[in-house]
C-alpha cells in the first residue's frame, strides 16, 4: 500500500520536473519546458559523473597501493641491490650489521601457509563435497550459515586461540614444542580458510550440471563415484581456484602469525619451529616506534611489495580460472 | 552346467561389487560429516575457551575502565569507543561510495575497456591482503595527507577495505531486481536517476544492508592494518566528545585523535605473558566475537528473509 502512494506522488513529481506530459495540464510555455529538458539533462550528466568518479575509487585505491609499495620500495632497493635482497640468508635490518634477506621471512610465510593448506583443502575440498552431493537438505541449511561464521571470526581471536588454547594442546603430543610456533598457527590458519576453500569449491560443483550427475547414476554409480569421477573432475578449475585463493589468504594472513608463530625472523622450513612471516615482520616495525624515511620504515614496504606481488600474481591466476569454470557450463 | 555355476558365481561377485560400493559410499558420507564437524567443533571450542577464561573478567567496570597496569583493574573503555568512532567514519565513507559504485556499475557502465578497468580492480582489491591497506595508509594517510595516526586515518583505511564487500552486495541486490520495474519507471517518463533513486534503491535497500553489515562486521575485527598505521595499544583517555552542550553542537575533533580498538586491546594482552592479561584477552575476545557473529548473524538473518518474502 505505501508503495502505491509512493508511486503515485513519484509520478505527479516526475511530470511536473520534467514537463514532458504537462501541456496537456499546465500552461508552461515551450521555451521553459525546453530549458527544463536540458537542466535535466544536465543533472542526469552530472549524477552519472558523480556515481563513475566513486567506482573510479577502486581503480584510484589500485593505483595509490602501487605508488606508495613502489615509491618507498625504490628508496629502500637503491640501498639494498635486489639480488642481495633475494638471495641473503639474514634478515636483520635494524641491527648495525644491517642484512636484508627476505628469503628469511618468505620461509616463514612458506612453512606456515603449507602447514595451513595442509589442513585446508582437504578439509575444504570434503566439505564441499559432503554440502554439495551428499548432504540432505536441512544439514546445509545449517551448516552454511555456521561455516560463514567460523569464517567471520576475527583474526586476532583466532591468534589468541592458536597460542593459548592449540599450542598448549599440542605442546602434550609433541613436548618439544616451543610457546611460538608454525605449526600451531598454520593449523589455526587452516581452519579459517576451510570456509573460504569450501564455498567457492561448493559454488564450482553446483555449476556442474544436473544431467551429467543423472547420466552418472543411471550406470548405477554411487554418489561417491559420481563426486569423484564425474563432479569432481568437472568442477576442477573452479576447485583450482578455490586452492589458489586459499594461498593467497593463507600468505597474506598477519595476525594468526603475529600472534603465535613469534617475531624471531629464522630461515627454517621447520613448522616446529618459531619464525617471522613477512606479514608478521611488518606488524613487528609498526608496533616499534621507527622514525618516518629510516631504512627500516622502508624494509616493510619492500616487504608489503613482496607479499602484494605474490597474492596478485595467486588472485589473477585463480580468479582467470573460475571465470573458466563459469563459462563451461 | 558350468555356465550356470558361472552365472552364479558373477552375480555374487556383482553384489559383492556393489556391496562395497555402497560401503564407501556411506564411509565417505561419514568422512564428510567428520570434516563438517572438525570446523563445527573448532568453533565450539574457541566460543568455550574464551567464555570459560573471559566471563568471570566480564562485568560492568571491564566496559567502563580504561587498559591499567593492573590486569584486574583494566578495561576496554577507550577500545570499544574507538572501535564505535572508527566504524562510524568507516560506514560514512564506506557505504554511500559503495553504493553508488555498484549503481554505477549495474545502472549506467555503458560496456567498454574502463568498465572492465573497475571491475578487474574490484576483484584484486577485495584479494589484497589487509595489512597491505595498512601500508597503503600508513604512506598515504599518515603522512602524504598528514592526518596522523588518528581515527580520520583508521575509518578511512578500513572504508577502503570493506569497499568491495559493499560494492558487491550492492551489484548482487541491483541485478536481482527485474527488468520490467525499471521499463514500468522509464515508461512513465522517469529518468534514469528517478527510476534508481525511486525503486532500484529502496528495493535493493535490505541487500545493500546485508553487504554492509558484513563489511562492518568484518573491520570491527581488522587488526593488521589499523597496527600498521601505528594505532597506539595503551590508550586512558577518550577522544573528544562529538557531541557538545554549546552550540554548534557538533565537534569534530575526535577525527584528529590518537585511539586504540577492540582488536588492539586483546592483542596487547594476548601477547603479554602473565595469565591474568590473559584473561583480560579472553573477555576482550569474547566480546569481539560476539560483535561480529551478533552482525554476521543479522545479515545472514536478513538475507534469509529476503528470499524468503521477495516475489518479483
Amino acid at each position: 500500500m505505501g508503495f502505491l502512494c509512493h508511486n503515485d506522488a513519484h509520478l505527479s513529481i516526475t511530470a511536473i520536473a520534467s514537463g514532458v506530459n504537462v501541456s496537456a495540464m499546465s500552461p508552461i510555455p515551450q521555451v521553459a519546458r525546453l530549458s527544463g529538458r536540458r537542466l535535466r539533462i544536465v543533472r542526469e550528466r552530472l549524477i552519472e559523473s558523480v556515481l563513475m568518479l566513486a567506482a573510479l575509487v577502486a581503480v584510484f585505491t589500485t593505483l595509490a597501493i602501487v605508488y606508495i609499495l613502489v615509491k618507498e620500495s625504490v628508496v629502500f632497493f637503491r640501498q639494498v641491490p635486489l639480488w642481495t635482497f633475494l638471495t641473503d640468508t639474514q634478515w636483520t635490518p635494524l641491527f648495525d650489521d644491517a642484512h636484508f634477506g627476505i628469503m628469511v621471512l618468505i620461509s616463514g610465510t612458506l612453512t606456515s601457509s603449507a602447514v595451513a593448506l595442509a589442513i585446508a583443502i582437504p578439509l575444504g575440498t570434503v566439505i564441499a563435497i559432503y554440502l554439495s552431493e551428499f548432504a540432505p537438505f536441512t544439514v546445509r541449511e545449517v551448516a552454511k550459515p555456521f561455516l560463514e561464521m567460523l569464517g567471520g571470526v576475527p583474526t586476532i581471536v583466532y591468534g589468541y586461540f592458536a597460542l593459548l588454547f592449540v599450542t598448549p594442546l599440542l605442546q602434550k603430543v609433541l613436548p618439544g614444542l616451543p610457546g611460538f610456533n608454525l605449526l600451531a598457527a598454520g593449523i589455526v590458519m587452516g581452519i579459517m580458510i576451510v570456509p573460504y576453500i569450501a564455498s567457492i569449491s561448493e559454488d564450482a560443483m553446483r555449476a556442474v550440471p544436473m544431467s551429467m550427475r543423472e547420466g552418472s547414476y543411471a550406470m548405477g554409480a554411487t554418489r561417491y563415484q559420481t563426486a569423484t569421477r564425474v563432479v569432481v573432475p568437472a568442477a576442477f578449475s573452479g576447485l583450482a581456484s578455490a586452492y589458489i585463493l586459499g594461498i593467497s589468504r593463507a600468505v597474506g594472513e598477519t595476525m594468526i602469525l603475529a600472534v603465535a608463530a613469534g617475531m624471531q625472523p629464522n630461515l627454517t622450513f621447520n613448522p616446529l619451529e618459531p619464525a617471522a612471516t613477512v606479514t608478521a615482520y611488518i606488524v613487528q616495525v609498526a608496533l616499534g616506534d621507527l622514525p618516518h624515511g629510516s631504512i627500516g620504515y622502508q624494509t616493510i614496504f619492500a616487504a608489503g611489495l613482496t607479499l602484494l606481488l605474490f597474492t596478485l600474481a595467486c588472485n589473477i591466476a585463480g580468479h582467470m580460472l573460475r571465470r573458466r569454470f563459469r563459462e563451461a557450463y | 552346467m558350468t555356465a550356470k555355476i558361472q552365472a552364479q558365481r558373477d552375480l555374487v561377485a556383482i553384489r559383492k561389487l556393489i556391496a562395497e560400493h555402497q560401503r564407501w559410499d556411506a564411509i565417505f558420507a561419514l568422512i564428510g560429516l567428520a570434516c563438517l564437524m572438525i570446523g563445527v567443533l573448532t568453533f565450539l571450542a574457541l566460543f568455550i575457551e574464551m567464555a570459560v577464561n573471559g566471563l568471570p573478567r566480564l562485568s560492568y567496570e571491564f566496559f567502563t575502565n580504561f587498559p591499567s597496569r593492573r590486569a584486574a583493574s583494566a578495561g576496554i573503555l577507550s577500545a570499544w569507543v574507538g572501535s564505535t568512532l572508527v566504524m562510524v567514519v568507516t560506514a560514512v565513507v564506506a557505504v554511500p561510495l559503495g553504493v553508488a559504485a555498484g549503481v554505477y556499475l549495474e545502472e549506467y557502465a555503458a560496456k567498454n575497456w574502463v568498465t572492465d578497468v573497475i571491475e578487474i580492480n574490484i576483484t584484486n582489491l577485495a584479494g589484497v591482503p589487509s595489512i597491505v591497506y595498512g601500508l597503503l595508509a600508513l604512506g598515504l594517510f599518515v603522512y602524504q595527507f598528514g592526518l596522523g595516526q588518528s581515527i580520520l586515518s583508521a575509518g578511512l583505511t578500513l572504508a577502503l577495505l570493506i569497499l568491495p564487500v559493499v560494492i558487491v552486495a550492492t551489484r548482487e541486490a541491483v541485478r536481482a531486481i527485474p527488468q520490467s520495474i525499471r521499463e514500468g519507471a522509464y515508461a512513465l517518463g522517469a529518468t534514469q536517476w528517478q527510476t534508481v533513486s525511486d525503486h532500484i534503491l529502496p528495493y535493493s535497500l535490505a541487500g545493500i544492508l546485508t553487504g554492509m553489515i558484513i563489511g562492518l562486521a568484518r573491520a570491527i575485527g581488522e587488526t593488521a592494518p589499523i597496527i600498521t598505521i601505528g594505532a597506539l595499544t595503551f590508550i586512558a583517555f577518550l577522544p573528544p566528545a562529538p557531541v557538545t552542550a554549546e552550540p554548534p553542537f557538533l565537534n569534530f575533533e575526535w577525527l584528529t585523535s590518537p585511539f586504540t580498538v577492540m582488536p588492539i586491546q586483546m592483542f596487547n594482552w594476548t601477547s603479554r605473558p602473565e595469565a591474568a592479561f590473559q584473561a583480560n584477552a579472553a573477555a576482550a575476545g569474547f566480546v569481539l566475537v560476539i560483535m561480529t557473529l551478533a552482525m554476521n548473524g543479522l545479515a545472514i538473518w536478513l538475507r534469509y528473509r529476503l528470499r524468503k518474502n521477495i516475489k518479483w
